[in-house]
């Protein structure tokens, strides 16, 4: 999780935030599983479960805007994306 | 110290995970994504959950991690290399990483868990699956229209509005 907030907070290259991300979510799943080992019930691999899966559409979102950003900058530096800047 | 499996996959996870950010090529950056996401397959199996193993290596692997190589090769390379990162902001993100892992290493280790051998058995991956169509059920509903969503709003984000097929033939 360390090194997903390192990524996330250095990086200027969008992909590269965007490996930090998942890195942060693996590691808040592989948390939720590790200590839900200690308690009988199934309740929290049901949980990391659904984080995965939800992950998985987040990527998805993901990687389409930074598409559609690189289309209209030509660029994927986050220093770059500035049209929102009021 | 401890066990040499969870030595190694540790090492193996952590190696991959910096060498994603690294990594001066992108392509060899999300392969090694691939390896940190199947080393954290590999934590999950060493935990007793071959289910979420499986899961993992299915969805994120399999899929994800291929999006992500996928996403990378429409990206044009050489408008990528020659960025260079601000000192300061890089100090500042290696402090930030050892704020974090000291403060979550100090809650941990303040908890008093000293081992991971529970008697608990480990659970059931039959029992997952009947909790998912019983219990869990519309939240299962509930993440299959997100994940539909999802696909289709990548979809339409991504779409292209210069290029048309023009149907008429005469």
């Amino acid at each position: 999780m360390a090194i997903g907030i390192y990524g996330l907070a250095v990086k200027r290259n969008a992909i590269r935030m965007l490996f930090a991300i998942e890195m942060i979510v693996n590691a808040a799943n592989l948390n939720l599983v590790a200590f839900a080992r200690f308690i009988p019930n199934s309740q929290g691999q049901t949980l990391a479960l659904f984080s995965i899966a939800i992950a998985a559409a987040e990527v998805a979102v993901g990687l389409a805007l930074i598409i559609v950003a690189y289309r209209m900058y030509k660029n994927i530096d986050i220093a770059d994306f500035r049209s929102l800047k009021g | 110290m401890v066990d040499a499996t969870f030595l190694a996959v540790s090492v193996l996870t952590i190696g991959s995970a910096i060498a994603a950010l690294e990594i001066r090529s992108m392509i060899y950056g999300s392969i090694a994504l691939m390896i940190t996401l199947a080393g954290v397959a590999g934590f999950f199996l060493l935990l007793d959950a071959p289910f979420v193993a499986m899961f993992q290596i299915s969805v994120y692997v399999g899929s994800i991690a291929v999006l992500i190589l996928f996403t990378v090769m429409l990206v044009r390379r050489e408008l990528i290399f020659n960025k260079i990162e601000d000192p300061r902001r890089r100090y500042a993100g290696i402090g930030l990483m050892i704020i974090t892992m000291l403060g979550i290493g100090t809650i941990i280790i303040g908890s008093g868990l000293k081992t991971m051998e529970v008697d608990a058995p480990p659970v059931d991956f039959r029992e997952i699956g009947e909790d998912f169509l019983t219990y869990y059920s519309p939240a299962l509903v509930v993440m299959a229209l997100i994940l539909a969503s999802a696909v289709i709003g990548a979809l339409v984000l991504a779409r292209r509005e210069d290029v048309t097929t023009d149907q008429r033939a005469d």
